[in-house]
């Protein structure tokens, strides 16, 4: 049986989706059965010249983690692509932009001041912001340019398969190590563009029973119930979940420890605003018996109490939401 | 399904409504140029013979298998241009309509920018029509039976009406009678005939009509199901007398001990534990009032069976859940006054002699508490000065009832006028704000009681009414001759306006139908559906809806009859099929859609555990395809995906 040779590439990442791939424990020996790791940073003593010393088309799968947030992602992206039969994005990041993205919020120079100029843990009179190329005694310095935004793998790339999650959990990676043993043994693979998770959303997944008419009142903080019925819908005891609108995939690890869903494994095929979706779903539940008491008003105080909504419902997929296309570089 | 799509698109003139700012000419080779379809041709009204006679000729010519008609609102001739399509052999829900008057030519001027306009908005109705399928319309068994709900004037009128056209009718009614208000008038404007007179007749016609059940002191409990299959609970409370045995004797309420005020007297006299509320009440029986009763269970008095002869009192009657299914409903619980009670400016009510209008009916009638004598409460004098004060409590935003009910000047008039005829030495004097006749013969009722009669008009407010003496002192303003008036009268009469009644709005809660800001319930349409809820086979009639005179309210009546008959008419209804359908396999069991479904179209089906449509119930209002977080709910015909299309087709252009 011929191994499969898999690089393992990372842009803009925490590196919790290498971890993820070592949490698989014992299995992880069957995945050295099928596998042969070419390239692999994080984990083996691998430079970007490894790579680029493959011949193209010789990686049978290149998985990528994290957004592309640097010149350099892209420059990765580009050559993995070039390298790999297969490109696989994983992770919410490579996914949807996923966190990285929520910096396309402010514009690029103010992005700069914040990280390093304005954050309290910052000291620097100066005010020297990260460029481009630096000399230093005569030597010259460079480091990779910031993109003006975040983006998803398959933005500058075309990508096969995706895997979402933040980082994708382990039943996930288990599914994918499936789909590489039955492409090893058999030849066959999934349609183009498929996701490994669930088809459905969370909701189905996590078992909570429904109350008749799930409305709430207020919105409240995990912390600020006395004792959340562990058998009903979160939502429903006013504690946002964003199972509904979330694909189903992860074995519900959130909601089973009283503690909502945060749309890590993103929308389902059907849609394409994870957040959007999420906002309009909550906002028809909203004191849906009483909405004809309420004015305009009433509805945004009860709104008020959800704490940072852009990064509430659009945690993970602020890089490839509709919203965040209206927030052109104004620098520009 | 991969048949090639061939388009037509049909542009209309209406004569110069379109034409004149839209260039018919340039916009036809726009759309040619454009977008591909097989052919574009133009008419002087699409809607005429000729304009249709294209449509279909066109249709079998050129082969068409998707049709545009560029015209008006689809609200006007969708279903013209879909019946001729089908005419001529093609699924009539392969057309649709481009608005292009409403929505370009009647509200633009530039006339190369409209017709830029309208080939966008063509182009986009392209989007939608490609994607469109064939569908049927559904069909959906019906029940021909009907239920009113509310024994008023207007439900005895409906289920008359149905019961004659020979469908079986189910009258429920609160109370142990019906009449409604009705039966406490006395005489009726315009014409003065006894309310008693014309009532009765029908009341009568009700209790022996074969095919009206009529259940009193009864309540519906839940309404299930959706047009021509409503599932109800009723619930028939104990009367405690039976009616087929009691001869009305009026033994019993010579013996029993309890005193309470008699609601059908306004409670201007007393009543017994058991009672009837009037003598030609319908059912024609006594009835025991559970609430003040000494006491049914356990059993304490007793006195009134004791003495019934007939052994029609029965204190083991138990209430009773009636269930049955109708197809249609027609909704008919009436009015109730604005409490004099809520109008601190007059008193709120303390006075006996401040009273209400219905309250001065009861004085008029000859089964009234003074027996048609004229007697003010305090002292049972026959007054010699009453004032009538119009829009009491009404057409006050600030403080009271921001409205109109239209029909208290006219009752008050009636009120003037019926005093005078009683106490031929009487002074009537009515304050108003305008007096309001707008109905046949009013104005000419208004004349007579101010000029023949000698009734006395001020137009002005009331301001305060105290105590002065054993009279009551009215003060006001003139506003015609701009000075403040005052009067002694021995009897102020407020004219109070029309309410929703609480059975109306509970009624409202229970099946789900919108109200006004008023609380009265909200017609489809207020001009062109006056007689439809928002819910298909529910209708309205009556003051449920709205302040109404009778003439009124028996014509709505018999207008919601016979929109429930043709319901009963047919075995099986047809519906539009544009519904929701969901896809189970990204469907996550969320339960938005139920929630937010207006017409409770949606159900978990627990066996299958999948997100049901009832189609009979989902009326395509598109809800919860906007709520469903996974985009797992779509409307037939109008896909998340085609409606994006048709977006970029107007944003592009
Ligand atoms: C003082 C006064 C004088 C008037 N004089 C005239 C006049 O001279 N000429 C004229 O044309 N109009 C007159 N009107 C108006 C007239 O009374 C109304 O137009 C008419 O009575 C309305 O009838 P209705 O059936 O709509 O309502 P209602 O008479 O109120 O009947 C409603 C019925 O429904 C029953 N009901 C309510 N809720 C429920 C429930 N949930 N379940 C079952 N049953 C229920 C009630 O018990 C009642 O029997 C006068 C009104 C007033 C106040
Ligand atoms: S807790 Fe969240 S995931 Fe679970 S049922 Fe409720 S909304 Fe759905
Ligand atoms: S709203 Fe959508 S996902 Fe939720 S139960 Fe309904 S169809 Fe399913
Ligand atoms: S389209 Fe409207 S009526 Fe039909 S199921 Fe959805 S929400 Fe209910």
């Amino acid at each position: 049986m011929n191994k499969l040779k898999v690089a393992v590439a990372l842009g803009a990442t925490c590196a919790g989706c290498d971890v993820a791939i070592l949490d698989l424990n014992e299995k992880i020996l069957d995945v050295i059965e099928i596998v042969d790791f070419v390239f692999w940073p994080t984990a083996m003593d691998f430079k970007l010249d490894d790579l680029k010393a493959l011949k193209d088309g010789e990686v049978d799968v290149g998985l990528y983690h994290g957004a592309i947030g640097t010149e350099e992602d892209e420059e990765i992206a580009k050559i993995l692509r070039k390298k790999s039969k297969i490109v696989v994005a994983f992770g919410a990041c490579a996914n949807f932009g996923g966190i990285p993205s929520l910096t396309n919020m402010p514009y690029e120079s103010k992005m700069f001041d914040v990280v390093y100029k304005e954050s309290p843990s910052t000291s620097n009179p100066e005010g020297t912001l990260p460029q481009k190329e630096t000399e230093i005694e005569g030597t010259k310095l460079t480091l990779p340019g910031i993109r003006k935004r975040a983006d998803s793998l398959n933005s500058v790339i075309d990508v096969d398969y995706y895997v979402p999650g933040c980082p994708p959990m382990v039943p996930l990676i288990e599914q994918v190590v499936d789909v590489l043993r039955v492409f090893v043994e058999k030849g066959t693979l999934p349609p183009k563009g498929a996701v490994i998770a669930g088809q459905d959303t969370l909701c189905k997944e996590c078992g909570r029973t429904k109350p008749e008419t799930i409305s709430y009142k207020e919105f409240v903080s995990p912390q600020e119930v006395k004792e959340i019925d562990p058998d009903l819908c979160l939502l429903s005891q006013g504690i946002l979940c964003l199972g509904p609108a979330t694909r189903s995939g992860c074995g519900a690890l959130c909601t089973k420890m009283n503690v909502g869903c945060r749309g890590c494994l993103g929308p389902t095929d059907k849609v394409d605003d994870h957040g959007l979706k999420m906002i309009s779903a909550l906002t028809s539940l909203l004191e849906v018996e009483h909405e004809e008491e309420y004015t305009e008003e009433d509805f945004d105080k009860l709104l008020e109490k959800i704490p940072d909504p852009l990064g509430t419902f659009y945690r993970f997929t602020y890089g490839v939401s509709m919203i965040s296309k209206l927030h052109p570089d104004k620098e520009e | 399904m991969d048949e090639k799509k061939k388009v037509g698109v049909f542009v209309c003139h209406c004569g110069r409504n379109i034409a004149q700012t839209v260039d018919i000419e340039k916009l036809m080779e726009k759309v040619r140029e454009k977008y591909d379809v097989e052919l574009v041709e133009d008419n002087m009204y699409m809607c005429s013979d000729p304009g249709q006679n294209l449509l279909k000729e066109s249709i079998q010519a050129k082969n068409l298998n998707r049709v545009i008609v560029a015209a008006c609102s689809r609200d006007m001739h969708e279903p013209t241009f879909r019946s001729a399509a089908q005419e001529a052999g093609l699924n009539p829900y392969l057309v649709e309509i481009a608005n292009i008057r409403e929505q370009v030519s009647w509200v633009h001027d530039d006339k190369e920018k409209a017709t830029e306009k309208a080939s966008k908005i063509i182009g986009s109705t392209i989007e939608k029509v490609i994607r469109d399928e064939p569908l049927e319309p559904l069909k959906i068994p019906v029940v021909q039976r009907a239920l009113v709900i509310g024994g008023g004037i207007a439900g005895i009128q409906a289920a008359l009406d149905i019961a004659d056209a020979g469908y079986e009718v189910t009258l429920v009614e609160k109370s142990p009678t019906i009449g409604g208000h009705m039966a406490q008038l006395a005489e009726t404007f315009p014409t003065l005939d006894c309310s008693q007179c014309i009532l009765t007749p029908k009341m009568v016609a009700v209790s022996r009509h074969p095919k009206i059940n009529l259940l009193t002191t009864s309540e519906v409990v839940s309404v299930d199901g959706y047009v021509g299959n409503f599932k109800v609970q009723i619930r028939k409370n104990p009367r405690y007398v039976d009616v087929d045995k009691c001869n009305l004797c009026d033994d019993c309420t010579a013996v029993c001990p309890v005193v309470v005020h008699d609601e059908y007297n306004q409670s201007l006299s007393p009543r017994k534990a058991i009672y009837i509320p009037f003598p030609q009440a319908v059912p024609a029986s006594y009835v025991i009032d559970e609430e003040t009763c000494l006491g049914i269970d356990p059993l304490i008095c007793s006195k009134c069976k004791d003495v019934c002869l007939v052994e029609a009192i029965n204190f083991d009657m138990q209430p009773e859940i009636i269930e049955e299914e109708f197809g249609a409903i027609i909704v008919a619980t009436g009015y109730d006054t604005y409490p004099i009670e809520n109008i601190g400016e007059y008193g709120y009510g303390a006075h006996p002699d401040i009273i209400s209008g219905l309250d001065f009916e009861r004085l008029l009638s000859a089964n009234g508490p003074t027996q048609g004598v004229i007697r003010r409460p305090s002292d049972g004098k026959v007054p010699k000065t009453v004032v009538f004060v119009h829009c009491a409590g009404s057409r006050d935003p600030a403080k009271h009832l921001p409205y109109c009910s239209k029909i208290c000047c006219m009752y008050s008039t009636k009120h003037a006028l019926q005093y005078k005829h009683l106490v031929h030495d009487g002074t009537a004097i009515n304050f108003y704000i305008d007096v309001r006749t707008a109905g046949k013969d009013y104005e000419e009722f208004y004349k007579r009681a101010a000029e023949e009669e000698k009734v006395i008009y001020v137009r002005g407010k009331v301001s305060e009414i105290i105590e002065d003496g054993d009279q009551l002192l009215v003060k006001g303003v003139d506003t015609l001759l701009g000075e403040a008036v005052e009067v002694h009268a021995d009897l102020v009469v407020l004219a109070t306006g029309l309410v929703p009644s609480k059975g109306t709005q509970e009624i409202s809660h229970l099946l789900k139908l919108s109200c006004d800001s008023k609380g009265f319930l909200k017609e489809a349409h207020p001009k062109l559906k006056p007689v439809e809820s928002a819910l298909s086979g529910i209708f309205i009639a009556g003051t449920a809806s709205g302040p109404k005179d009778i003439p009124e309210t028996v014509s709505q009546a018999s207008g919601a009859a016979a929109k429930a008959a043709t319901i009963l008419a047919s075995e099986f209804l047809e519906r539009e099929p544009q519904i929701a359908q969901v896809d189970p396999t990204t469907c996550g069991l969320c339960h938005t859609c139920i929630n937010v479904c207006p017409y409770g179209a949606i159900y978990l089906d627990e066996g299958v555990r999948r997100i049901t449509v009832r189609e009979a119930l989902c009326e395509g209002c598109g809800s919860c395809a906007a709520a469903c977080p996974s985009g797992s709910i779509e409307l037939k015909n109008s896909t998340s995906e085609g409606i994006r299309a048709q977006i970029k087709a107007l944003l592009q252009g």
